[in-house]
């Protein structure tokens, strides 16, 4: 979660949420899901803008002890402000910072707080990111035990000098290490992210890298191109001219690299940097975001959505885990979204899924740039006779642009 | 100190023995208002406690660019070494190049000019050309050294230096301090003693001539005269010669410096008059007032309807403000009788007008108004000159847009030419000599005006000079030189339009007309320019520069092939969607050619020449 707050309404002390948010007696509940942030890293690494503090930076306060505590107080709250109405939890996910910097105790107790208050499904999904380093076989058989199902490993690359400049601190191979350690340890769903476009790295490192997670065999990969976010010390060695900017047309070469040596290896694209074994294999919360459903977002900066009303926590752990303390909402800021605002993200994230977006969502001029992506190459014309907005290889790479054309 | 004497002479009987009318010539910054605030205080017409300084410059932009647009007159009375209180009417001159005329206007309505000059920098090429300018009208000169205070001045070197130009010796000329006030005393005794007292008939019909008009919002124009013969008086009704209209005078008065009305003026005065117009073009720079009854029959020589000289767009970069646009030209028109427009269409650029101007100086002060007092935002095209178009079959087309430039037979193509001066230390003769070799310049004296300076006098075409010229010239000789043009006449060239063409549409506002030898240069440097400044579209863009059908220079914008945020999860989306809506912002401020979506900020940024304006507006 990228560290900037938007501006938006003040929230109420206590939490609760306009009775739009829930809607009629007769409309079918959205899904539901809960993300859990973990505010703590090790280290900061050099291109991370995340709402994650070190100990040194975070000082006295709020402290990694008592963070599950915070937690579980502040999905008591989410318990009281959505009433008694059933609401069974599809798909958990702990991120961060790095979540497993906690004790797996801790993620077990916070977990079976979202089971106590809210009931799990039988067949829910339950995530966490982890780092390569931060986890051991005692670890996660601990945490499948606890009932986690799925784990994702920021593997980033196979190259140590490109490791380096991200300042992430496993040693090549770690990654696919966890992969095994993980399948020992009964989970049958694993992630591993990839970075490309790090400044130094070449096409045959990417290369390398992409060999690698297929060598490990996840049945999850995302990859994403390195963004340079302000204030980071990427960012600031960039702007001193001691690393080079990565170039747009080489980001664009090393997707179309990964997709093919993903789409080789087994693992298909549904989202725009994101790709699965097989419909199974997807990660279900993430998919939770992209169709607009709800979802709980508990922990300092968090952002949740339930019926149109997005808000987000205060960002810093400490006036969060007073607030929590103390019952009250730690919501920092809310919108409330018009039916405009959420045509328009739903064409923003739709579009960017293989599952793609329903052309009924498009207005007249919205829909006349559609045919005309269709005609350059972008949206996929047989998908577009179904009805269907669906981005080709080359739509992918522009996606932001077609957007921009859509939502006219 | 002296206070203000008792016994001034009021307007309207003031004795001609007693007045002595003079302008300040002087280089900006060489401390012209400074002096005048001094003179203020020294006859007493300020009180102290409301003196501040550069009084007289009314107008922000004035005062902040330390320049003066408009002149005014201002009535100080003076006890003279024989005990007689004189009136003196210190005209103030406009500092510009763009201004000529105006100056020219100014000088006539006086008999003497002090010739003001710092002390630490000697003469520069404007002072020089308005020293001309008011020998030519026989004025008597008294030449001025100021800020003797500063460490840095060198009043015996500049002293020789005045005295080689204007043929007196060097211990003829004054010294003073603006700041201080050291001198000034004894400057205004010697303008009483050397400038000789206006002569005109006393019992003729009235003839007054027009030296600035001003307007204001509240008074409607208030115009600046000097009465040559015979006598205005509050309420008569007044003729402008040049035009027959005829007014009531509402008000007529002298500025002392606040406006004080009186029964009227008599010969050699200088006053203003009110009479309700709300154009200055009904009150025209130059004109000769008279009485309705029984009114003069030969106005006063020397009027001239004012010419542009350049001629630029202005757009509104939001399409929307076409209105205000035009409601702030037609304001800002009742104060520049110079200033001209008409409706324009540019492809590229919309809905604007084709604005003209005396020269580039004026069209960025008009620029800088339009955008500072009328909150607009403006794109202006590239400043063009006037081009006489001959075709072979002899008809003739004005062109003051390239894009206007026919097209078929040519057979002369004419361009207007300025008869230039550039005053430099000597050490920078080569470089300025190349400088207005490569602008086509055609030398036509150059003396040394002391041991170190040397003024060089150059024809050169006015284009060449309304591009970046006046920067290449600070650059080359490190700021020292200075610059003063006029136009000449006119000249015939080998000029052809270059146009500039995105995915093979010409954009009509990047057209421009340059000289044969010149035109891939400039057709490399436009496209390369381009190039930087559009960003890479979904598709390729080809970005050519050529002559009629044939292509000289040529770019390419490689397709943009990566455009999408990596990550979108749920923290994400508010972000994002608030990115798409600015960027939907920015969208609407792109300018389509054909399918090219082109920022605003590439055709302000190609449009400029580097050159901010020419002239002497900066040091």
């Amino acid at each position: 979660m990228p560290s900037a707050l938007p501006d938006g309404l003040p929230a109420p002390i206590d939490g609760s949420l306009p009775a739009s948010a829930f809607g009629g007696p007769e409309d079918p509940q959205p899904p539901f899901g809960f993300y859990v942030h973990v505010p703590y890293c090790a280290s900061r690494c050099g291109y991370c803008d995340f709402n994650t503090y070190t100990a040194a930076e975070l000082g006295g306060g709020a402290s990694q002890a008592s963070y599950a505590d915070d937690a579980i107080a502040e999905i008591r709250l989410a318990r009281r402000v959505l009433g008694d109405a059933d609401r069974p939890v599809e798909t958990v996910f702990f991120g961060g910072g790095t979540p497993t910097l906690l004790p797996a105790a801790d993620l077990g107790r916070i977990l079976a707080a979202i089971r106590d208050e809210f009931g799990l499904l039988p067949d829910a999904e339950v995530t966490t990111e982890a780092n390569p380093e931060s986890v051991d076989p005692g670890y996660l058989a601990h945490l499948r035990e606890a009932g986690f199902t799925r784990l994702s490993f920021g593997m980033q690359s196979a190259r140590a000098h490109v490791l380096q400049v991200l300042d992430r601190h496993h040693t090549p191979g770690r990654a696919q290490e966890c992969v095994a350690e993980a399948r020992a340890a009964g989970f049958a769903h694993i992630n591993l992210d990839l970075i490309y476009g790090t400044p130094g790295e070449t096409d045959e490192d990417w290369q390398a890298s992409l060999d690698a997670v297929l060598a490990a065999e996840p049945d999850h990969v995302s990859a994403y191109a390195l963004i340079i976010e302000d204030g980071t010390r990427i960012a600031t060695r960039i702007r001193r001219g001691e690393i080079p900017l990565p170039d747009d047309d080489v980001l664009a070469d090393r997707y179309l690299m990964a997709d093919e040596a993903l789409t080789a290896g087994g693992l298909g694209w549904y989202e725009v940097s994101n790709w699965a074994a097989d419909g199974a294999a997807r990660c279900r919360h993430n998919e939770l975001y992209w169709t607009g459903a709800d979802w709980w977002g508990a922990g300092p900066g968090a952002h949740s959505h339930i019926g149109g009303v997005r808000w987000w926590n205060v960002k810093h752990p400490k006036p969060y885990a007073e607030r929590v303390a103390a019952g009250e909402s730690p919501a920092q800021g809310r919108e409330l979204l018009t039916e405009e605002d959420r045509r328009v993200e739903r064409i923003l994230l739709e579009l960017r899924l293989k599952d793609g977006m329903p052309l009924s969502l498009l207005k007249d001029r919205g829909f006349a740039a559609a045919e005309a992506a269709v005609e350059e190459g972008l949206l996929e014309p047989d998908k577009f006779a179904d009805r269907k907005a669906v981005l080709t290889l080359k739509g992918r790479l522009l996606a932001d642009a077609v957007v921009r054309d859509l939502v006219d | 100190m002296p206070a203000t004497p008792v016994n001034v002479p009021e307007p309207s009987r003031t004795d001609p023995a007693l007045i002595r009318n003079f302008c300040i010539i002087a280089h900006i910054d060489h401390g012209k208002s400074t002096l005048a605030d001094r003179m203020l205080q020294i006859t007493g017409v300020v009180d102290p406690r409301q003196m501040r300084a550069q009084y007289l410059d009314r107008m922000d932009i004035e005062r902040e660019r330390g320049i003066t647009i408009k002149s005014q007159a201002v009535r100080l009375p003076w006890t003279a070494p024989d005990g007689r209180v004189h009136i003196l009417n210190m005209i103030d001159t406009p500092g510009h190049v763009d201004f000529t005329y105006e100056v020219s206007r100014s000088l006539a309505a006086c008999e003497g000019a002090i010739l003001l000059v710092d002390a630490a920098q000697g003469i520069e090429a404007q002072t020089l050309a308005n020293l001309y300018l008011a020998l030519e009208n026989d004025l008597a000169i008294i030449p001025v050294l100021n800020k003797i205070d500063l460490p840095a001045a060198q009043p015996e070197k500049y002293a020789e230096e005045l005295a080689h130009i204007i043929g007196c010796e060097p211990s003829d000329v004054l010294r003073v301090s603006g700041k201080t006030g050291e001198g000034v005393p004894e400057l205004l005794n010697e303008a009483v003693r050397l400038v000789p007292a206006p002569i005109g008939v006393k019992d003729a019909p009235a003839r007054a001539m027009i030296f600035d008009s001003v307007y204001d919002a509240y008074r409607g124009v208030v115009t600046y005269v000097r009465v040559v013969d015979g006598q205005l008086t509050k309420r008569e009704r007044i003729q402008m010669m040049s035009t027959g209209a005829t007014h009531e005078l509402l008000e007529i008065g002298v500025i002392s410096p606040e406006p004080k009305p009186a029964d009227g003026l008599g010969v050699g005065e200088v006053g203003y008059i009110i009479t309700g117009v709300k154009d200055v073009r009904q009150s025209r720079v130059g004109d000769t007032i008279t009485s309705m009854h029984k009114g003069a029959t030969e106005p006063l020589g020397g009027y001239k309807d004012p010419r542009p000289m350049v001629f630029s767009g202005l757009y509104p970069l939001d399409g929307s403000d076409y209105p205000e646009l035009r409601d702030a030209l037609e304001k800002l028109q009742l104060n520049d009788a110079a200033l001209v427009w008409e409706p324009e269409t540019s492809v590229a650029l919309g809905f604007g007008f084709r604005c003209g101007f005396l020269g580039l100086l004026h069209l960025e002060i008009i620029r800088e108004r339009l955008e500072r007092e009328f909150g607009l935002e403006l794109i202006s095209t590239a400043p063009s000159v006037v081009y006489r178009v001959i075709m072979e079959d002899g008809t003739e087309v004005t062109v003051t847009n390239p894009s206007e430039f026919p097209g078929g037979k040519i057979a002369e193509v004419h361009e207007p030419v300025v008869r230039s001066t550039i005053l430099a230390p000597s050490e920078y003769v080569g470089a300025i000599m190349e400088l207005c070799q490569t602008r086509r310049g055609n030398l036509l004296g150059m003396e040394y005006l002391s041991e170190d300076r040397v003024e060089l006098r150059y024809t050169l075409p006015l284009a060449e000079i309304v591009f970046d010229f006046f920067d290449q010239l600070k650059s080359k000789t490190r700021g020292y030189a200075s610059l003063d043009y006029e136009p000449t006449g006119e000249q015939m060239s080998q000029l052809v339009k270059v146009d500039i063409l995105l995915q093979g549409e010409a954009v009509d506002a990047f057209s421009a007309i340059v000289h044969k030898d010149k035109a891939y240069n400039y057709g490399v440097e436009m496209t390369k320019k381009l190039r930087e400044l559009i960003p890479r579209q979904q598709f390729e863009v080809p970005i050519q520069a050529a002559i009629g059908a044939r292509v000289i220079a040529r770019e390419n914008i490689r397709a943009i092939r990566k455009d999408v945020l990596a990550k979108c999860y749920g923290g994400d989306i508010s972000r994002k969607r608030k990115l798409l809506e600015k960027q939907k912002e920015g969208k609407k401020r792109m300018k389509m050619v054909g399918r090219v979506e082109v920022p605003q900020e590439a055709f302000i940024a190609a449009l400029s020449t580097d050159s901010d304006g020419g002239g002497d507006k900066k040091k």
